[in-house]
């Protein structure tokens, strides 16, 4: 079970701030394929994964990184602070 | 050091009269403020959403390597969340060193990393009531190479 987290407009996508999410996915790609093949909405957030930027545990990281031991994962847009 | 995400506003001058002060190691201090700007003549509001709990971390983290990198003798980070008007101050930096040099690259590293390491998100707000997600611009990620 992991804590799936998303912000800015993946969040508007798919419509949600969070949600707990049952997996066996070995890694964050494997866990977005299962994602995208819920809903169309969660198809059109993750259609272009190169567009998104991936979290785990509060770390930046990447889509091939494993996600054995990881609690929270949150996907997100290039972020625009400063 | 210190670092803070904040929604409420906050005092320039008085963050800045304590800073770097009394110090026999600090012959140099810079700040930066940024200030919600309208390039179209169209924009009410600008919000900016955040990562409760990664971005304290983030800016932390990036505060930590300006102050490692340059020697600094104090930095100060502090940024806004939530809905802005135009005009107001979102974010500042200060840095504190021996030298102008280093209070100036370490305020430059601090502000290019924050515009794209800190995990904020800006939207604009139009008068229309119309949104837009602002765009990460290429210029800003090829800012962090010079580092």
């Amino acid at each position: 079970m992991v804590e799936v987290l998303y912000f800015a407009w993946v969040r508007e996508r798919i419509g949600k701030a969070r949600e707990s999410v049952e997996t066996n996915a070995a890694t964050v790609a494997d866990l977005v394929a299962e994602l995208r093949a819920r809903e169309p909405r969660y198809e059109a957030a993750f259609a272009d994964t190169s567009a998104l930027r991936v979290a785990l545990d509060q770390e930046l990281s990447e889509f091939d990184a494993a996600l054995s031991g990881v609690r929270e994962v949150a996907f997100f847009p290039p972020m625009t602070g400063g | 050091m210190k670092v803070s995400v904040q929604e409420a506003p906050f005092d320039f001058a008085a963050e800045m009269a304590g800073f770097g002060v009394g110090r026999a190691d600090v012959g140099a201090i810079v700040s930066f403020t940024g200030v919600v700007r309208d390039d179209t003549g169209r924009m009410q509001a600008l919000e900016l959403e955040h990562y409760p709990g990664m971005t304290e971390r983030a800016v932390t983290k990036i505060t930590e390597e300006a102050m490692a990198r340059w020697n600094l003798a104090d930095a100060l980070v502090i940024h806004r969340h939530g809905r802005l008007d135009i005009g107001e101050q979102i974010m500042m930096v200060a840095t504190a060193a021996r030298h102008r040099g280093d209070a100036f690259a370490a305020a430059e590293f601090l502000m290019d990393y924050l515009k794209s390491r800190a995990p904020f998100w800006k939207k604009e707000h139009g008068l229309d009531g119309e949104t837009d997600w602002v765009a990460a611009k290429d210029s800003d990620e090829d800012a962090l190479k010079r580092w």
